[in-house]
């Protein structure tokens, strides 16, 4: 590898953006905010975004004791199969990659046969609850029906057997929410809901990754309401089923199952609202919501004592963090805006600033919220590329970057931190214990003493001059599974070293 | 529980119209793979955006590396009138963004459904002078319903032949020999190079992603990292006086074009994987050298073999399962025949003609012993089916295995693509004698591991 390389910046190879991109990028304080969105992207660029398919298949993966097929080429299932970290508290079926794996053959004569007999073999071998059957771009080129398959398996197995109409170019990842949607609504309202009381809700759009639908039920029951079903995280055929019977959808995620929540909304009449479950601000004031909604002085008393308890719970520990991660600066980039807003205030808890907040797949209403939350200066960008994205680390000098898997590699490579707030991530973010394994995530990774090697901190180290090093202070949190000598709990940094446990002998040092 | 314990054994019935827990991916990934081998080169993906983030994200997983790649984001529209207005748009785009040499054009299922031309379409970009002085535009046809990722490997890397390869001159240069690696990985590419260079030739390989998928830190977001082989390389392997393709799938192909385009006389064999089939890559190598063969190859040769003998009683009937592809796998089968293992199992996804036929020569007369599959149902399923019926010692293969090796508690030794949660795969080469050091260490740990830690008391031993 050649030295100059090493010291050559992206800056100072000036990128230029694509002209039609300009419109998709704008910095906060520049007004009118006016932001260019909801555009498929650009032909030609690195976009990092997915399909349709992709869509529908992230968010109806979780229900574990649903079948789910791939109707298309081989590609669409391998790359589906395993990979978003859902939990199942039960049943693994949806861990399994079931593909119809169409030949040159089936793309001329059509794969409705194939599809057909996929099914049956299938439904016999495994029994599963419900399937679901997604399209890929082919199978909407070469016209196959699959409505009239699944109709026709449906009436001689006796399972609900649906068809998810994701056909990958028909538009983005969020048009993939709706078609799941859509699919989900098939299922609602065909099972009993006699045993279902007023203080009951349904919690839309958690998929239970790193166990984050678990740890939302347990405080929604124990404020003491029913949770009829959880969609679609840790999510069951037979809960869906009877999820009308609820009195009130609780939605996180703006993109995802919004169209859900409308389709119940119109059909049985059940309200519904926005929440997010990142950050103790949002997770708080989603509790106080819901509580308010049912208008009941118990629930609101017991969201009350709770948030209480778990924030002093966590409140120690986030300080102590806070103090090693104040005044930096942090990148956003997600997969839909809403949680970016979270994120913008879970970085403010912990005193870091945000530099640059973008998504995949925003509206212009949720840009300008984000707008509005952010400081003056904040780059706001909508279907970034990982040159933009780059570019923009490097002149804001930003020392995190939070997104999903294509951008990791770009963080490391410029040798900036870095915090997968994405489907592989594999902690519970959300909740109060999740702002805490948050806190622990972004301390851990921008805290790691890696980045003293980096070349892009020395080099701007020496470019601001020695005395005003960039340098970090050293980490004086310590993360509590590492049990310092002398101390009970773990945590601080005020403990000297006075003596050192080895084994049962104490080292004088 | 266990994870799949949807798998049963028993009767292994025949499934056709179904693929569960695929042993393959898709064409576009491994050509992909193949274009960022080329110095300067933008891989295209022309067709809907998902397909492109779905290889990106792969490539990225397993190299821990960002994977560049423009998307022709397909959309209702292209679909029903064709993709040339994206290709024109994107190949614009690209050259004025992100400036590469060369962009490597790949289909997907639905371009190629459509039916579009894209030859045509280049043309019609430099017709409009969308295409810069000295810059190019390569494409490789990659439906995946036709083939894996090893043989969208292969037709990329046949496309840098048919669009670059050049005979300028009647004699071929002596001692430049073109070597196509195979899909391997980039800490192979660099053994192979290596060896070559040891061996006083002047080698010319395409694709090379060593300095790409494997560069380092610089602290700069390079679009185009140091490494590939260049434009110039590529004209000049039509004047080269040998070609070696190593592995028939992946890179035979290419070598049979470059052979009919320049008179380039080629040598297809399997991947250097073991100490037989890098002895006939190092004796290929020798005759075109003046016959010698240096110390340096001699030693480490010398050092394999060394260790084959020490530990040869612990390879001594051991029995394997193995997925992945054909190329890879005949050199594995190979590798631990030469050691007395028995690859049982054995299921590739990619289809291609003469696998079955090639492991019945490394097979012998173990033929009977083994469970050779071939294509679309060549699955991770059918493996475990088998493995449930009659158990076997080891699994080798990608991260594909890590439920079987779980489930069954099978000792497992990852190798291949593409491999999800582990490293060293990008750092340690595999082929070559040093290469068969390291794939039989990492068998002995696995093993050794195993025996340590079932052994009694009595028989637990500090020496092995
Ligand atoms: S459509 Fe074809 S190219 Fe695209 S991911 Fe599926 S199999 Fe691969
Ligand atoms: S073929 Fe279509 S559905 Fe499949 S991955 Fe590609 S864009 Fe998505």
């Amino acid at each position: 590898m050649n030295g100059h390389n090493i010291m050559t910046t992206a800056i100072e190879n000036n990128i230029r953006l694509l002209e039609a991109r300009k419109a998709q990028v704008q910095t906060k304080g520049s007004e009118p905010f006016n932001i260019a969105c909801e555009k498929q992207s650009v032909a030609g660029s690195v976009s990092q975004r997915a399909c349709v398919f992709c869509g529908s298949r992230v968010v109806l993966y979780p229900i574990c004791d649903a079948l789910h097929v791939i109707h298309g080429p081989i590609g669409c299932a391998s790359y589906t199969w395993d990979i978003r970290g859902s939990v199942s508290s039960g049943p693994q079926l949806h861990r399994m990659s079931f593909s119809t794996d169409l030949q040159e053959k089936d793309v001329i004569y059509g794969g409705e046969k194939k599809l057909e007999k996929a099914l049956l073999e299938l439904i016999a071998h495994y029994n599963p609850k419900a399937a679901f059957v997604y399209a890929t771009c082919i199978v909407g080129l070469i016209g196959d029906d699959m409505d009239a398959v699944c109709r026709r398996v449906s009436a001689r197995t006796g399972i609900d057997v649906i068809p998810v109409q994701s056909e990958g170019f028909a538009g983005s990842k969020k048009d993939g929410y709706s078609a799941a949607c859509h699919a989900l609504d098939q299922l609602v309202g065909t099972g009993d809901t006699s045993d279902i009381k007023p203080l009951s809700i349904n919690i839309l759009g958690d998929f239970n990754i790193g166990g984050e639908t678990w740890v939302i039920k347990d405080y929604y029951e124990k404020m003491g309401l029913q949770v009829v079903s959880t969609i679609t995280g840790d999510g069951r055929v037979d809960d869906i089923r009877k999820a009308h019977g609820a009195s009130l959808n609780v939605v996180q995620c703006s993109g995802s199952m919004k169209g859900l929540a409308r389709m119940m909304k119109e059909k049985y009449g059940t309200p519904f609202m926005h929440v997010s479950y990142f950050g103790i601000e949002d997770m708080s004031r989603a509790l106080y919501e819901v509580a308010d909604h049912f208008g009941d002085k118990d629930l609101l008393k017991r969201a009350q004592d709770m948030v209480r308890d778990e924030v002093m719970r966590i409140m120690p520990e986030l300080r102590k963090i806070r103090q090693d991660l104040e005044g930096k600066k942090a990148a956003i980039y997600t997969g839909g805006a809403f949680k970016a807003f979270s994120l913008v205030r879970s970085l403010r808890t912990l005193g870091v600033q945000t530099t640059i907040a973008g998504s995949q797949t925003g509206n212009p209403t949720d840009y300008k919220q984000l707008a509005e939350l952010c400081d003056d200066g904040t780059i706001i960008l909508d279907d970034t590329n990982p040159l933009e994205l780059a570019k923009f680390i490097q002149e804001t000098d930003t020392d995190l970057l939070i997104g999903g898997v294509k951008e990791r590699p770009i963080a490391y490579k410029l040798g900036v931190a870095f915090c997968d707030h994405n489907h592989e991530r594999k902690d519970c973010l959300a909740g109060f214990e999740g702002m805490l394994n948050f806190a622990r995530e972004v301390h851990g990774s921008l805290c790691s003493p890696v980045w003293k090697f980096s070349p892009f901190r020395q080099k701007h180290k020496e470019a601001v001059g020695s005395s005003q090093t960039t340098e970090k202070p050293k980490a004086t949190y310590i993360p509590t599974n590492v049990i310092k000598p002398g101390e009970t709990s773990g945590g601080g940094g005020e403990s000297k070293f006075a003596t050192l446990t080895i084994g049962a002998t104490e080292v004088a040092k | 529980m266990s994870l799949l314990r949807h798998t049963k054994g028993g009767e292994v019935h025949e499934r056709q119209a179904l693929t569960v827990n695929p042993a393959k991916t898709c064409q576009p990934v491994g050509a992909m793979y193949a274009a960022l081998g080329i110095h300067k080169c933008l891989p295209h993906s022309h067709g809907s955006q998902g397909c492109c983030s779905y290889h990106r994200s792969t490539l990225s997983r397993h190299y821990k590396e960002p994977a560049m790649a423009g998307t022709g984001s397909f959309t209702e529209g292209s679909s029903v009138f064709g993709g040339q207005a994206n290709l024109l748009t994107a190949i614009e785009n690209m050259f004025t963004l992100y400036k590469p040499d060369v962009i490597a054009v790949h289909t997907t299922c639905l371009s190629e459904t459509i039916g579009d031309d894209i030859p045509q379409i280049t043309e019609n970009a430099i017709d409009k002078g969308l295409v810069p002085e000295g810059k190019f535009v390569i494409h490789a046809n990659t439906p995946s319903y036709v083939g894996a990722h090893p043989t969208g490997f292969a037709n990329m890397t046949k496309a840098m032949v048919d669009y670059f390869a050049k005979s300028t001159r009647e004699d071929k240069v002596a001692r430049r020999v073109n070597i196509i690696p195979g899909y391997v990985e980039p800490a192979d590419m660099a053994e192979i190079k290596r060896l070559a260079k040891l061996m006083g030739l002047d080698p010319i390989m395409f694709p090379d992603t060593s300095g790409v998928l494997d560069a380092p830190q610089t602290g700069v977001h390079e679009m185009y990292p140091a490494g590939g082989v260049t434009i110039d390389e590529l004209i000049a392997a039509g004047d080269a006086q040998q070609t070696i393709a190593l592995g028939p799938v992946c890179s035979g192909p290419a070598a049979k074009a470059l052979y009919a385009k320049c008179k380039v006389p080629q040598t297809t064999m399997g991947l250097p994987i073991g100490l037989a089939a890098t002895d006939k890559f190092v004796m290929a190598m020798r005759s075109l050298n003046g016959g010698f063969v240096p110390e340096e190859i001699k030693y480490e040769r010398g050092r394999l073999l060394d260790l084959m003998t020490d530990m040869h009683q612990y390879f001594y009937g051991k029995s394997v399962a193995l997925w992945g592809d054909p190329d890879q796998l005949v050199g594995l089968s190979e590798l631990l025949m030469s050691v007395d293992m028995l690859p049982k199992y054995v299921v590739t996804g990619t289809p291609g003609k003469k696998f079955l036929k090639r492991m019945g020569d490394v097979l012998g007369d173990k033929v009977h012993e083994s469970f050779v599959r071939q294509g679309p149902c060549a699955d991770m399923y059918l493996m475990h089916q088998w493995i449930k019926n009659e158990p076997c010692d080891l699994l080798m293969g990608n991260t594909y295995g890590k439920y079987i090796a779980r489930d069954d508690d099978i000792p497992y030794v990852r190798h291949g693509f593409p491999i999800l949660d582990r490293v060293g795969h990008q750092y340690f080469p595999t082929v070559g004698y040093k290469g068969a050091i390291r794939v039989l260490e990492q068998i002995l740990n696995v093993l050794m591991d195993r025996q340590d830690r079932d052994s009694p008391e009595e028989t637990f031993e500090l020496t092995m």
